[in-house]
């Protein structure tokens, strides 16, 4: 069975039981705060990856603006925090809702656009919030940010902690990927992946393709927006450069690097690409330099990523088959 | 105070004209969108920059070497990102001029450091034009962009290989039927955009004195944005494009608050998109 055809099963689940073993007893054995925050991260890039990959790579509707979501959710996250002292267990669902607002905002005038008008739309609106987030003080505080997010509390004693903070990213990311798999195995995933695979047959076929491309636009706002809260209550800090298409262009990198329209594509690529940078001194002030050059590489040399479903790229932007240029058949 | 903005508006929008013209040329003959395109009007602007101040060249010299390592730098990147994946849809080579665009930025802050790097002034004295003031440098970069878009119009109505590029920009199965070398069509095409946008790069960093790493991020998407409100294909929408960007932008300055100022062509870019994807000149496109 190919890597990006895993979904997890009442079958084979067990097989994954030591790696989740492996992954509560990692802060136990690993006592570096550092590392542990590294770890944090990953697990944040993995909601942000997840999320990605339900728009760019179940539905192929390709997205640039998911930091723009990721910001939107943790503004909200702070400004509720800070100024209403909303406690965590609040500003997370309701990051997420704004968010997920703010995607269906943005998806109702303009999915009815195709390849790259969407694209191009989606990259707009990227580039409008990071201004009005800079420039609307009043809200945001502009170019300062918000310091002083207090830190998320369980019976009222503060995870100040990296491993505290691990457990809790990491019970996210695990539930996301059970909603994941229970979605994409469901009968709206089926329609995700048609339109996909050729919106004019899926419609043919009875899928109301405009809703399905909103629902699957909403569902991968909402966990940007969830991403979001997580990243400000973990930093304590939000400022508005964090949330720029570079950031935007970071996890769609892991995203394909990972390889999309598969669970574990985007869980290998966020994992990967948070981590290289840190193993090396050089790794990390050439940070830039070398996701450029691996977002290149996979591209000319496997373009469907580590575990992603091969030929979703390269058929993009097309409605129907017919309109897609010939991709190699795979072997029988 | 109005016309004064008004030219400054015109200015800049010129400029960038001159990057969404080259956004036209290659999505025209190629049907495909770079992200690259202001990474490339960096490295002009660095090499014009460097040219004045290292070499102490006269201006136009500087022009020339920006827009020759512009030209050079997108002869590169058709060869080595766009060739190889001619045949594979549209979005693998904008992925790979997504991951150049990263990668050229960061090398320039490495190579150059973040911070601004001055560029000495040419022409700062101001004339009196009809009771307006206007600087000389003003007139020169509108005139420079004026006569660059004339002679590309030459090339591209007036010149066998001009004839060439329309033909392949029409249909290049046709056109390689037809005997013209399309990859050296491609080539010219990618490299004749680069080299408009690393002129206007040059000209940029002299009108603000001043050259950074990350100066090709929001003129790209702004050359970007006139090119979607032109029309995507039509090198005359390009320009108007680029003019009215421009001038809404200063009047923004003028009338709202200056923050809002690059809000403007991001703006105009949703909502052409949304309301007439085809842009004030461009042809319909049935999917792209």
């Amino acid at each position: 069975m190919p890597l990006y055809d895993f979904v997890p099963r009442r079958e084979n689940v067990w097989r994954w039981l030591p790696v989740l073993a492996a992954l509560l007893v990692f802060p136990l054995l690993v006592t570096s705060e550092y590392l542990l925050r590294i770890a944090v991260l990953a697990g944040i890039y993995i909601l942000l990856t997840s999320s990605l990959n339900v728009t760019n790579g179940y539905t192929g509707l390709f997205s640039f603006g998911h930091a723009a979501f990721y910001g939107i959710g943790a503004y909200t996250a702070a400004i509720l925090a800070t100024r209403f002292s909303l406690s965590f267990w609040l500003t997370l669902p309701l990051a997420g809702i704004v968010a997920g607002a703010f995607g269906a905002a943005i998806a109702l005038p303009t999915l009815r656009l195709t390849g790259i008008f969407l694209a191009l739309v989606t990259i707009g609106f990227q580039e409008i919030t990071y201004l009005v987030t800079l420039n609307w003080i009043g809200l945001t505080r502009g170019p300062m940010g918000i310091p002083g997010i207090p830190p998320p509390a369980i019976w009222g004693r503060p995870l100040t902690g990296n491993r505290g903070y691990y457990y809790l990213v990491l019970a996210l990311d695990v539930l996301l990927l059970f909603i994941l798999s229970r979605i994409v195995t469901s009968r709206v995933g089926r329609a995700f992946v048609a339109i996909r695979e050729d919106e004019l047959a899926a419609q043919a076929s009875g899928i109301a393709t405009f809703r399905y491309k909103v629902l699957s636009f909403v569902i991968a706002t909402v966990f940007a927006g969830v991403a979001g809260a997580c990243f400000a209550h973990h930093a304590r800090f939000v400022s508005a450069d964090s949330f720029r298409l570079d950031e935007t262009f970071a996890i769609l990198t892991m995203l394909i690097v990972g390889g999309m329209g598969s669970l574990l594509g985007p869980v290998i690529g966020a994992v990967s690409l948070v981590v290289l940078p840190e193993a090396s001194r050089f790794l990390a002030e050439y940070r830039g330099v070398v996701y450029g050059l691996i977002l290149i590489a996979v591209i000319l040399f496997r373009p469907e990523g580590i575990a992603g479903v091969p030929g979703i790229i390269q058929s993009w932007g097309a409605l129907s088959r017919a309109q897609q240029p010939a991709a190699e058949e795979p072997a029988a | 105070m109005l016309v004064p903005q008004l030219i400054n508006g015109l200015t800049q929008g010129s400029l960038y004209a001159l990057i969404a013209i080259g956004f036209v040329i290659i999505f025209g003959t190629m049907n495909l969108v770079t992200f690259a395109h202001g990474e490339v009007y960096m490295v002009g602007a660095f090499v014009g920059a460097f040219a004045l101040t290292l070499w102490q060249l006269p201006w136009f010299v500087a022009l020339l070497l920006g827009m020759a390592a512009a030209w050079s730098l997108g002869f590169l990147i058709e060869k080595v990102a766009f060739r190889p994946l001619r045949t594979a849809g549209h979005m693998p080579p904008l992925l790979i001029t997504i991951g150049l665009s990263i990668m050229l930025k960061d090398l320039a802050v490495i190579l150059f450091g973040a911070e601004n790097r001055p560029v000495p002034s040419v022409y700062d004295q101001t004339i009196r034009v009809v009771g307006v003031q206007i600087s000389v440098l003003q007139l020169v970069i509108l005139g420079l962009a004026g006569l660059l878009i004339v002679v590309l119009q030459f090339l591209i109505q007036g010149t066998k290989i001009g004839r060439a590029m329309r033909a392949t920009a029409q249909d290049h199965e046709a056109a390689y039927a037809m005997g013209v070398n399309v990859n050296r069509i491609f080539s010219l095409a990618f490299a004749l955009a680069s080299a408009l946008g690393g002129a206007a790069g040059v000209m940029i960093g002299i009108y603000y004195n001043a050259v950074f790493p990350i100066m090709g991020a929001t003129a790209g998407l702004k050359g970007f944005a006139a090119c979607i409100l032109g029309g995507l294909t039509s090198i005359p929408g390009a320009i108007l494009g680029g003019l009215i960007i421009g001038v809404v932008e200063n009047l923004t300055v003028q009338f709202l608050a200056s923050g809002y100022r690059d809000v403007v062509a991001f703006l105009v870019m949703v909502l052409v998109l949304v309301l007439r994807p085809q842009g004030l000149l461009g042809r319909k496109l049935r999917t792209v």
